[in-house]
């Protein structure tokens, strides 16, 4: 029964008039940045940052995840209606989403969406709150080889979900790496990489590197092909599935939630490969594989309900463990730290509020996204009609004022015109910096663990495999890296990606 | 160029390459310590050897294997946006938030094939220059002259 006096809890601190009132504007501005394409939640995040200095620590969460969630759904929205995923884990809602809108079913595909979503967001609610207790009951017995070979574990699985050769998603984590190496060393004091600039002392911002890469990197890449952009709008009707709807597509939901919400807590993993695996999931347990691709209900339902699940759960190791799964996650840690909370088994215990609050919200915030999107979507048609030559402006205008507010100085403006050029290279060379950005958070942390491990043992690494959770996690490091470097799954994946 | 079957590997391995390279020459100041007490240097020289490492692989993969061509690069769109962010780094402090994000605007609207400097694109402009000055410097309290030092004496 605590799991109940827990959510109450949550519910408690989640439905005060302002934390709705955040979750709100969070889910509103997540929604309108999906269906904005060429603006990600991490660049969105990283500019929306200086706006929660000044707020509660709940409702500075609470909004932040509703960005993060929110945009997930916008995104699906935008596949749907112009072909154009707004976000990674939409790209095969678009597929058979955009077919359907195609055929006049705008609307039931819509629908289908944000049902499957709120479905998935409520299950995944409840086992966040069931073993996210237990993973830190787990998670504080870690000692630093566990934290170690966790890490190690969440850099592979990073590399799995990387677009582009395998080669090049390694080589981008060890850059990750050597760029979180910047900065004064904690143990020594010993200044690294610093090239006597006072200003790096500190290290690198990772915001700065988030928004040059995530965000003007991504700016001039879309410049290019800027004259293949065709905007379109149709009216939306229909909204409603039918009872034939409904029953095509309960079961692939359930399934795209348990597909989800597993694949979300693994470090590293996370929405977008949840989608690509609920799609091809669909598509061999379905009775008309022949129909995918074509405007089959069920490829929207399944994926759908797997990204939002995914999302969800992706929350689980960054609240018990201190860890990010991906960049957002990493933006949310950046944004506890900011509000003097650290990050770890222990938020549970001693935020009670905060942890319970912030799972209540993502279920209200999904109730809210159901409740306010199938109404709004003439707004959103309309921003998706927004040309981009209007709105890259105002996005870099957000990028370089969100830079300066975080440590108001100038230099990380220049800092992040670097990054961004540096983003674009990497993009043009399939060098995808997702799997970069982990690394380089969790490089510091990686050193200090190792450091310590390596101390205890009086330099014997071999504690590392000989401890039992330690070595399970890098076995199961070990095994998804034999796995991609398999010839099947490697092509397997090489199709995933190609659908983009 | 008929020697390099696969720029982009061959690309992204000479960066590799050369930053690992750059992170081992200056890593060789900092203590290595044992592996018992690492020292300052220890987790970078190993970082940046395995680098070393995956930029020779990457380039020799570059240079046998055949792959895409790295593509048509949009000099223009990204040297402006570029420019358009330094412009409002330097501008910031010195002519103050209103120049700088002029700046900004124009040069980074510049990058586009479409832009068009007309009136109803001016009075975006000016709207989204009053919503920052608004909100960020009034609401928010961000550190950011409006007038910079050029304007004050």
């Amino acid at each position: 029964m605590d799991i109940f006096a827990n959510l109450w809890l949550g519910l408690t601190v989640a439905a005060t008039f302002s934390n709705l009132l955040y979750c709100l504007v969070g889910v509103f501005l997540g929604t309108a940045i999906g269906v904005l394409p060429g603006l990600g939640p991490v660049a969105t995040i990283a500019m929306l940052l200086p706006i929660t200095f000044g707020l509660p620590p709940e409702s500075a969460l609470i909004m932040l995840a509703g960005i993060y969630y929110g945009a997930q759904y916008g995104g699906s929205t935008t596949a749907i209606l112009v072909n154009l995923p707004g976000e990674p884990s939409s790209v095969v809602t678009a597929l058979d989403g955009y077919q359907m809108a195609r055929q006049g079913h705008a609307g039931r595909a819509l629908s289908t969406a944000a049902i499957g979503s709120f479905i998935a967001g409520t299950i995944s609610t409840l086992l966040i709150a069931v073993f996210a207790p237990a993973l830190a009951a787990v998670a504080l017995q870690f000692g630093p080889a566990e934290y170690f070979s966790l890490m190690v574990l969440g850099l592979i699985a990073s590399i799995v979900m990387a677009s582009g050769p395998l080669l090049h998603a390694l080589g981008m984590i060890l850059v990750g790496l050597l760029l979180g190496m910047v900065g004064t060393d904690v143990n020594s004091a010993v200044p690294r990489y610093t090239f006597d600039m006072p200003l790096l002392a500190d290290g690198l911002n990772f915001v700065v590197i988030a928004m040059g890469v995530f965000g003007l990197g991504e700016i001039a890449a879309n410049l290019e092909d800027e004259a293949g952009r065709t905007v379109m709008t149709r009216r939306v009707t229909g909204l409603m599935p039918t009872k034939e709807d409904w029953k095509r597509i309960i079961a692939p939901i359930l399934r795209g939630t348990a597909l989800g919400s597993l694949l979300g807590i693994l470090p590293g993993g996370g929405a977008a490969l949840a989608s690509f695996g609920s799609y091809s999931l669909e598509k061999k347990m379905s009775k008309t594989p022949e129909q995918f691709g074509k405007g089959a209900i069920e490829g929207v339902a399944g994926p759908e309900a797997a990204n939002n699940a995914g999302a969800q759960t992706s929350f689980i190791p960054m609240l018990t463990l201190g860890l990010p799964s991906n960049s957002v996650m990493a933006l949310m840690i950046g944004a506890m730290i900011i509000q003097g909370i650290q990050p770890g088994p222990s938020v549970m215990i001693e935020q009670p509020t905060l942890f319970w609050g912030l799972i209540a919200s993502m279920w209200i915030g999904n109730l809210m996204l159901l409740v306010l999107n199938l109404p709004l979507i003439g707004l959103w048609v309309r921003m998706i009609a927004i040309p981009y030559h209007l709105l890259y402006p105002i996005i870099i205008v957000f990028c370089a004022i969100g830079v300066f507010s975080v440590n108001n100085n100038t230099f990380d403006v220049f800092a992040m015109a670097l990054f961004g050029v540096v983003g674009y290279v990497f993009r043009k060379l399939d060098a995808e910096p997702a799997p970069m950005l982990l690394a380089f958070i969790l490089g510091p942390m990686m050193e200090e663990f190792l450091r310590r491990v390596l101390l205890f043992s009086k330099g014997d690494p071999s504690v590392l495999v000989t401890r039992p959770v330690s070595a399970i996690l890098l076995a199961i490091a070990a095994m998804l890296l034999a796995a991609v470097l398999l010839p099947s799954v490697r092509k397997g994946r090489k199709q995933a990606f190609q659908e983009e | 160029m008929t020697l390099i079957r696969g720029p982009r590997d061959f690309g992204i391995g000479a960066i590799y390459l050369a930053l690992g390279l750059a992170g081992f020459i200056i890593a060789r100041n900092y203590s290595f310590g044992t592996s018992g007490r690492m020292g300052p240097g220890y987790f970078p020289t190993v970082i940046s050897s395995l680098l070393i490492v995956f930029g020779l692989v990457t380039i020799a993969r570059g240079v046998f294997r055949e792959g895409a061509p790295i593509g048509a690069i949009n000099w223009k769109g990204i040297l402006l946006v570029t420019l358009s962010v330094c412009a409002f780094g330097y501008l910031l402090e010195r002519a103050g938030l209103v120049a700088a994000l002029l700046a900004l605007i124009l040069i980074s609207a510049a990058a586009s094939e479409r832009f068009r400097l007309e009136a109803r694109a001016l009075a975006g402009v000016v709207a989204l220059i009053v919503f920052c000055a608004v909100v960020f410097v009034e609401g928010l309290g961000l550190p950011m002259p409006i007038l910079g030092e050029w304007f004050r004496n």
